[in-house]
């Protein structure tokens, strides 16, 4: 194998054909880059997920003065449920990781603290607010336990989970995930149709030299090693261009702007970006080299 | 060095073969000329020793193997030990006399000092010396088939094809091609030319089969181009 001779073929393939060559570098591009940024929302999702499942509760809120639930028929919470809820959450372990109860008093100052420039605050009472419980779960996906476990039980006026408005913007995230990868999904189909015809143009405009090679007794894998290098090479560039563009989204998009607007949740960190840099590369190379090799199994035989 | 036995080619969407039920061997070191009218199946037969196609039916054999059971992947082996010529010379335009030599051997992955030291010579057997850096289109005819022959040459084949070499070429420049195709033949190459060219046929006086419908009508050895039988 005479790499300087192939190194000059790949080459010289490349520029003759340089404006399909481009095509397809940026359709590569494009294609992954897409690719690339469905799986960074993926991996942001799942981070927003860990950091805010860490921290949302479900909220047990009992009955007061004026609940109008069926459950809260018997008027007030007596001393007595609240010390059976208590103990049953209790008893819940592991599940529950930790309980904590929150009395009408101190619902109330947190009421005021979250509303202090608000005239709100002066039109509500203390005996308004709901004494709760306030469980935090090990595993917030458990919710339904706790659920069917509290929910309509006398005493208990209401069973919140905090979990279900995160989901609501989860699923929102996850459908343009999937959006996006539809479209490179889409896309990574026409960037193997282009690089199939590519290959097409550039067997045709070699078949002079393809020709004589088979007369001389070039070996198949001489014959096509230009041409699956050339499509490997653009396929090559078109892919790092793509995490280029992955890495400008991480620190331009996410660092600069969204982590400085939203400073009240996580953001995506290099580990995610240097585990999809390399996922794209491969995903980029390897369809280039198949498709590569079908359309030369085809076009460039014996 | 070929062996035709009982060979039938049958293209498809064709009635009649190109080639029927044709069976003949050609030794080794043989100079042979290969002729008939168009359609007769010369080309055929020279493509059947090439392994480009297969027989219908029957057996080739070339250099002591048989085509039909040599794999895919021997086939470049094969071809490697046969040189090729054809009427339109198929060069590489944009390479020099020289490149084209090498571009034989470079994509059979010969080290390029091999290379380096073969390719004068050959050059200087059909007769090219000083003519390494021209390109195809600053040569005649007669020489732009001397540097075909070269490349057909430069890896020593054991056998040559010559598919109507001097068919392009006037009587004079066809008179030093066989000059050179003789020269060939006489270094050990088999040699197997086919030919509408009677005048060369009948000053040869080698070995003739002529070919017919896919038939051999005639085999004679030291014969004559025959039209005029």
């Amino acid at each position: 194998m005479r790499a300087n001779f192939v190194a000059s073929e790949v080459s010289s393939g490349i520029r003759r054909n340089l404006t399909m060559t481009m095509a397809v570098i940026i359709t590569v591009a494009v294609s992954l880059g897409l690719f690339g940024a469905s799986m960074l929302v993926r991996a942001q999702v799942s981070t927003m997920k860990d950091f805010w499942y860490d921290k949302v509760e479900v909220s047990i809120f009992l009955c007061g003065k004026g609940s109008d639930t069926p459950s809260c028929a018997g008027g007030p919470v007596t001393e007595a449920q609240r010390d059976q809820i208590k103990a049953d959450l209790e008893s819940l372990k592991p599940l529950v990781d930790s309980v904590y109860y929150e009395s009408q008093a101190e619902a109330f100052a947190r009421f005021q603290e979250q509303f202090k420039n608000s005239p709100i605050v002066d039109n509500v009472k203390p005996t308004a607010l709901p004494e709760s419980f306030r469980v935090k779960l090990s595993d917030p996906t458990k919710y339904d336990v706790v659920a069917s476990a509290f929910a309509g039980r006398p005493g208990i006026e209401q069973v919140n989970d905090q979990r279900k408005i995160l989901d609501k913007f989860f699923r929102l995230l996850g459908g343009l995930q999937l959006i996006a990868l539809l479209i490179a999904l889409s896309m990574l189909v026409v960037t193997v149709l282009l690089i199939v015809n590519t290959m097409r143009v550039a067997a045709f405009s070699r078949r002079r030299e393809t020709s004589i090679m088979r007369l001389v007794g070039a070996s198949n894998f001489y014959i096509q090693l230009p041409f699956l290098l050339e499509a490997a090479v653009a396929a090559g560039i078109g892919a790092i261009l793509a995490v280029v563009g992955l890495v400008f989204v991480k620190i331009i998009v996410i660092d600069q702007v969204l982590a400085t607007s939203f400073q009240f949740t996580a953001f995506v960190g290099w580990d995610a970006v240097l585990a999809i840099a390399p996922l794209m590369i491969l995903v980029g190379v390897g369809l280039a080299a198949i498709a590569a090799f079908f359309t030369l199994r085809k076009y460039l035989r014996v | 060095m070929i062996l035709f036995d009982g060979v039938t080619k049958l293209y498809a969407n064709q009635e009649r073969p190109a080639l029927d039920e044709v069976s003949l061997e050609i030794e080794k070191g043989e100079f042979v000329f290969l002729v008939g009218p168009s359609g007769s199946g010369k080309s055929t037969f020279l493509r059947l020793v090439l392994r480009e196609e297969r027989p219908t039916k029957g057996q080739v054999w070339v250099a002591g193997k048989e085509l039909n059971r040599l794999s895919n992947w021997k086939i470049p082996a094969l071809r490697r030990q046969i040189g090729t010529v054809f009427q339109d010379f198929r060069l590489l335009p944009n390479k020099t006399v020289a490149e084209n030599v090498a571009f034989a051997l470079e994509v059979i992955g010969k080290p390029a000092s091999h290379i380096r030291k073969v390719v004068p010579e050959v050059l200087e057997v059909v007769g090219l010396e000083g003519k390494e850096e021209r390109r195809p289109d600053e040569l005649s005819g007669g020489e732009q088939q001397r540097v075909a022959i070269a490349r057909a040459f430069v890896n020593r084949p054991i056998l040559l094809i010559a598919d109507e070499p001097t068919g392009n070429l006037d009587p004079g420049t066809s008179v030093g091609i066989m000059k050179l195709l003789d020269r060939i033949n006489q270094l050990g190459t088999t040699v197997v030319m086919s030919t509408h060219d009677q005048a060369i046929v009948d000053q040869m006086r080698r070995r003739v089969i002529e070919l017919e419908g896919g038939h051999v009508v005639r085999d004679q050895s030291r014969g004559v181009y025959g039209y005029a039988r």
